[in-house]
């Protein structure tokens, strides 16, 4: 018996790399597992198995792919809070020569994680899951370009996410900061796991992303309903095309910064390490240009929500909908100028600095433009304050002060004292909780009955919101004052115990947004179990203006049994106003694409493969990768891949609309 | 609502034109598919632009060790990029059987491809063992990194698109070439013609440029 | 359509009423009581950026509050139940409007960028100060101060080129003199600041930045990395010292009488990684071990960086 195979199957894995000894992470882990029990028991009992697989793990529906979306990222929201609450609490009580309840050890990687989460794990899912459902709706589309692609991109987002959470529990996570600065990041001061499954967790997810970026781009170009001009497309339909554009120049960035990371970590290369002509300011440099891009691919989206929303509720045409849309591509240009301002204090000289500094002002216009035109659209309008007009208020308050910080620290002198500080740190979650968080709320809440047939409870909405907006203010107005007071960030102990109040209201902010967190929960259960008060029989529950209105709630699996036909924008309004009569005969076969598990089984064949790697196991590592390409090329050797539905299942369906609308009046 | 509600659930006959000019019964959109690949391709382009420029910031880095001219071999990069470059030609005569529906001429061709490509890669590899052996591998300096890793790359992808090719050569062998083929086979040529473009930017800046006093 | 309307004038007096009283009530908190010290700093160039501070958020807020304003007032006016508000559902378009928009930002904005860009210039870390007050030139015959700063595993080593010492985790100058520092690291990218003192800028290993300052008032200022930087990153922090110039030298003789020796053997202890350093200072200091810790060559038998880089050009 060959004493090295442990070693050779299972590379740096051991039984060390349970943390028994970390009795938080032992009981996330026992919650956890009774939580896992108590689904898969309730799949079993309900029997539910075949259908998880049939309807959900195998759709290729751009519908029910971007429901999952949306799960996941809420999911991911509990995680990523968990870690929130976590560092609020150690940094109100960690002063002097009180330590806290956790160890440098244990905050350093809560830090890295809740950043990595809550941008790529919540916030992308969540605008991932928007664009996926509605705009396929909004266009006229039956699907996205590549429905096969579309399932595959979710499942390689959702196993990256998974690796993520199993960094919990078998070794530990990356102690580095989101982003994962060499020299620190490199093998000679960060030799454990934690930064590869930081790099595979995010090459796994980011190739679920590009490909989804892809996809988007090729539907809205394409598959466009007749007489839909560019001109013609609503307006959260645009944002997501620019989103799209975004990621597909901006991902292969990290990507390759990554890569290259992996590189120095895994062949000995010197891409960023502090010797042999490795320069660490280049995976800066890289880093940021694909990380500037990626907040406006989060905003650009919700943008896009606020827009519908601001419409839809005040019963008005979008104000200025070409400035807009300029507004938009301008925002998308200049995005990709402006990177260099996450490091005014790398020494770059004043010539330089100015420009990125200059730039990133120049955002600010059409930015502006944007807010300007949502107020105009509440001029003169008629605002019917449902909770996804509230949410749009409180944006529009809240993200234009996270807007003004921003430009502050875009001068850079300002910033080389406010850089790396908490009022850094109050500043993005001001536009990321402000804008992203809030839009994303709107949007689900906007958009919930059409996917699920029935509104959310209304009361458990606005109890959300408003423990959310108040929340936010009691957890970061605290933050730019320590800014203004000094102080850094990732700190996990403190000398000056005349801050301790300001860390104290903070928590108590994180707490409000628990529960708000809470009350989001609430209302899901509360408004399932309502759900026959609050159903949408129409499909038109707010009088809205786009052509996903004119669907039935939930859609059809074909979403429209005629293509619509588009004589202007706010097509739905249009068609309102103009003698729609919806058709009831003479339908035709409708051509769909077909369930697959391929998707599923690749990203999972990835997964092991990323995990391999990260654990330096090799042999499982080689032999997934060849089972990859393998399980890929065995793929494209199914050619049937689309079915027809039968006119009388279509004229069926449609039936059963023409009587629900028949029978409620 | 009560509007709404009776513009849904009316009775239309077919045909009829009342509000007919607001759906078609039977639409096709085009494919997306090239366009599709065609943006696979510029994100593609973007990971190559990040290697280039990592070249070109890192690029004279020796840390003491070997430069360009002292390691680059120019015959072999020649007869490298002639391979590369008659393959993007063969590739093209295969396309013009595809569009004469000719599959044993296009099979022809795509196998005629796929060996100068093949070639291309073992010249590479050649080309790297030897640096290795002299203890140029890519740990020697920042220099030498950036240049396995870019054209590594290149090569990977060569390698990954002969496996492609291989794989379609038989799928066009079983089933003909029948649309979805046709469409595949014009994927791997936007494939195999940008990796060109990449080998021609990578001889000139990296091989050329680095053997200039 | 019919809408429902429950609940909708009070939704709105919920904004009247957060408008009227959190925010200010959070702002007085903030202005009360605490040492908001990049608005009240203690030395020339930090001054310079308060002033930048608040002079770029009042040009903002001449858009931000009334944006907020109109916000919360067009909520309130145009909402559903107030017949009194005009409702023009068609109007979505006005030229002279949108020329508003986007100008009014732009002026902003260009007013903004004319700052930006002189004061990037004036403030740029590497430009030698001209002068050390709002009101004073440098005095004829000062002397400016050099100071060597070396980013370890998780401390700081301070040495004084001029004066012959070094010092671990503490800072001292004297008032009114330019302070010129050279900063590198040992190991990984942290950030030289002190926040009473002048902006922070980046240390990063086998790579120099520089910092030019000066310290106005006499007192004790918290001094900090402000990139983390690993496990020992909280502690890494130090006291620096304004003092008068007498003071200053007594300062400097209790680091020569303490009578260690910083030469590349203790270098080499003292960057092992260990955190919160008490005071250490020394008296003696090898004159090429800033240079050798620059360029990675305190081992014996490494190659410097800039001999590797002439190495090169054969």
């Amino acid at each position: 018996m060959n004493p090295d195979l442990p070693t050779l199957l299972f590379g740096r894995l051991t039984w060390e790399a349970i943390p028994l000894h970390e009795p938080i992470l032992i009981g996330t882990f026992i919650g956890v597992v009774l939580g896992a029990l108590a689904v898969l028991a309730a799949l079993t009992y309900f029997r539910a198995w075949g259908a998880l697989w049939r309807e959900w793990i195998t759709s290729i529906d751009h519908k029910k792919i971007g429901v999952m979306y949306v799960v996941l990222g809420i999911v991911m929201l509990l995680r990523g809070f968990a870690d929130a609450i976590m560092m609020r609490g150690q940094q109100a009580i960690s002063f002097g020569s009180a330590m806290g309840y956790l160890t440098p050890h244990h905050y350093d990687q809560i830090f890295t994680a809740h950043g990595v989460i809550m941008i790529l794990f919540v916030a992308m899912p969540l605008v991932t899951g928007l664009m996926n459902f509605v705009v396929p709706l909004q266009i006229g589309a039956r699907d996205v370009a590549f429905p096969f692609l579309n399932n595959f991109s979710f499942w390689m987002t959702t196993f990256g996410a998974g690796l993520m959470m199993l960094s919990l529990f078998v070794g530990e996570f990356a102690r580095t900061g989101w982003l994962a600065y060499p020299p620190l990041s490199e093998l000679a001061y960060s030799p454990d796991v934690g930064v590869d499954y930081y790099i595979w967790a995010l090459q796994v997810a980011g190739v679920g992303t590009v490909l989804s970026g892809v996809n988007l781009i090729a539907t809205i170009v394409k598959l466009r309903a007749p007489g839909m001009t560019l001109m013609r497309m609503p307006v959260f339909t645009w944002t997501a095309l620019c989103t799209n554009v975004l990621i597909v120049v901006a991902f292969p960035v990290l990507t390759a910064s990554l890569a290259l990371l992996a590189l120095d970590r895994y062949v000995g290369t010197h891409f960023f390490t502090n010797d042999a002509g490795g320069n660490a300011m280049m995976y800066i440099n890289l880093i940021w240009i694909w990380g500037h891009p990626e907040v406006y691919i989060l905003v650009l989206p919700v943008f896009g929500v606020f827009s519908e929303v601001v419409s839809t509720f005040c019963g008005k045409r979008l104000f200025g909908y070409a400035s807009m849309v300029y507004a938009t591509v301008v925002i998308t240009i200049l995005s990709y100028l402006v990177w260099l301002h996450h490091f005014f204090t790398m020494g770059s000289g004043a010539s330089v600095n100015s420009f990125f500094g200059i730039t990133t002002m120049v955002i600010s216009i059409p930015t502006g433009a944007k807010v300007f035109n949502w107020l105009f659209t509440m001029y003169r309008g008629r605002i019917r304050f449902e909770v996804p007009m509230l949410w749009t208020l409180g944006f529009m308050v809240t993200f234009v002060i996270g807007g003004m910080t921003g430009v502050l620290l875009a001068v850079p002198p300002a910033d080389f004292v406010l850089h790396n500080s908490l009022f850094l740190v109050a500043h993005f979650h001001n536009v990321i909780i402000g804008g992203v968080v809030f839009g994303a709320m709107a949007g689900i809440t906007f958009w919930f009955p059409k996917v699920f047939g029935y509104k959310l409870d209304p009361f458990w909405g606005k109890c959300s919101f408003w423990f959310w907006l108040i929340g936010f203010y009691f957890a970061f107005v605290p933050l730019y004052v320590l800014g203004l007071m000094g102080v850094t960030r990732r700190l996990s102990h403190f000398e000056d115990a005349s801050l301790q109040i300001w860390f104290q209201i903070a928590a108590f902010g994180a707490f409000l947004i628990l529960l708000g967190i809470a009350s989001f929960l609430i209302q899901l259960v509360v408004s399932f179990q309502r759900r026959e008060s609050l159903k949408d029989v129409t499909g038109d529950p707010w009088n809205g203006r786009t052509l996903e209105w004119s669907t039935a709630s939930p859609p059809p699996l074909y979403n429209y049994a005629f293509t619509p036909r588009v004589h202007a924008d706010d097509a739905w309004h249009d068609m309102k106003h103009h003698g729609y009569v919806r058709p009831l005969d003479g339908f035709v076969a409708i051509h769909m694409p077909k369930n697959t598990g391929a998707g599923f089984v690749l990203a999972l064949i990835s997964t092991v493969c990323a995990f391999a790697l990260i654990w330096h196991m090799w042999p499982l590592a080689v032999a997934s990768f060849i089972a990859l390409v393998g399980a890929a090329i065995f793929h494209t050797f199914d050619y049937e891949r689309d079915y027809y539905v039968p006119a009388e299942e279509v004229a069926r369906v449609e039936g059963e609309r023409t009587r629900l609308l028949a029978a409620h009046g | 609502m009560a509007e709404l509600t009776a513009a849904l659930s009316q009775s239309v006959p077919p045909g009829a034109t009342a509000g007919a000019r607001f759906y078609e019964r039977d639409y096709h959109p085009e494919h997306p598919t090239m366009l599709g690949f065609w943006l696979y391709l510029m994100s593609d382009t973007l990971v190559f632009a990040c290697l280039f420029a990592c070249y070109g910031v890192l690029g004279h880095s020796y840390a003491g060790g070997p430069a360009g001219a002292d390691v680059f071999d120019l015959p072999i990069l020649a007869i490298n990029t002639t391979l590369l470059l008659l393959s993007s030609i063969t590739y093209g005569f295969a396309v013009l059987q595809i569009q004469q529906n000719r599959r044993d001429g296009t099979l022809f061709w795509l196998a005629i491809t796929g060996l100068l490509g093949a070639g291309f890669v073992g010249i590479e590899l050649y080309e790297f063992a030897q640096l290795i052996s002299e203890g140029n591998g890519p740990q020697r300096s920042a220099f030498l990194s950036s240049f396995f890793a870019l054209v590594s790359t290149h090569g990977l992808h060569v390698s990954f698109g002969i496996v492609w090719l291989v794989t379609l050569m038989v799928q066009v062998a079983q089933r003909g070439l029948i649309e979805a083929n046709k469409r595949r086979l014009l994927c791997l040529s936007m494939f195999w013609h940008f990796l060109d473009l990449v080998w021609i930017g990578v001889f000139t800046f990296v091989y050329l440029m680095g053997v200039l006093p | 359509m019919v809408l429902p309307r429950e609940e909708e004038t009070r939704v709105p007096a919920f904004f009247i009423t957060f408008a009227r009283r959190v925010l200010p009530a959070l702002a007085a908190m903030a202005l009360s009581g605490c040492n908001l010290v990049l608005l009240n700093p203690s030395g020339y160039v930090a001054v310079q950026q308060g002033h930048l501070l608040v002079v770029s958020t009042v040009l903002m807020l001449l858009i931000i509050v009334p944006v907020i304003v109109l916000t919360l007032v067009f909520a309130w006016w145009y909402r559903q139940s107030n017949s009194q508000a005009v409702y023009a559902p068609d109007w979505d378009h006005s030229i002279q409007l949108e020329l508003v928009i986007w100008a009014a930002p732009l002026l902003i904005i260009i007013a903004l960028g004319a700052v930006t860009w002189i004061s990037t210039r004036t403030l740029d870390p590497y430009r030698p100060l001209s002068r050390v007050d709002t009101n004073r030139g440098i005095p004829a015959g000062t002397q400016p101060l050099t100071i060597e700063a070396v980013a370890l595993d998780w401390k700081w080593l301070f040495l004084y080129p001029d004066q012959g010492i070094a010092v671990v985790n503490e800072l001292a100058a004297p008032v009114d003199v330019p302070i010129h520092f050279h900063i590198t690291a040992e190991s990984v990218m942290n950030s030289f600041f002190i926040p009473a003192l002048a902006g922070q800028i980046y240390a990063m290993p086998g790579m120099e930045t520089q910092l030019h300052a000066v310290i106005n008032h006499s007192g004790q200022y918290e001094g900090f990395s402000a990139n983390y930087s690993g496990e020992g990153f909280s502690g890494m922090h130090f006291k620096f010292h304004g003092m008068a110039a007498p003071d200053f030298d007594r300062w400097v003789q209790t680091a020569k009488d303490a009578g260690s020796e910083l030469n590349r053997e203790t270098y080499r202890v003292l960057r092992r990684p260990s955190d919160r350093e008490p005071v250490r200072r020394y008296a003696v200091v090898a004159t090429d071990l800033y240079d050798a810790i620059l360029n990675r060559c305190v081992e014996p038998g490494t190659t410097c960086i800039k001999d590797m880089m002439s190495m090169n050009a054969h």
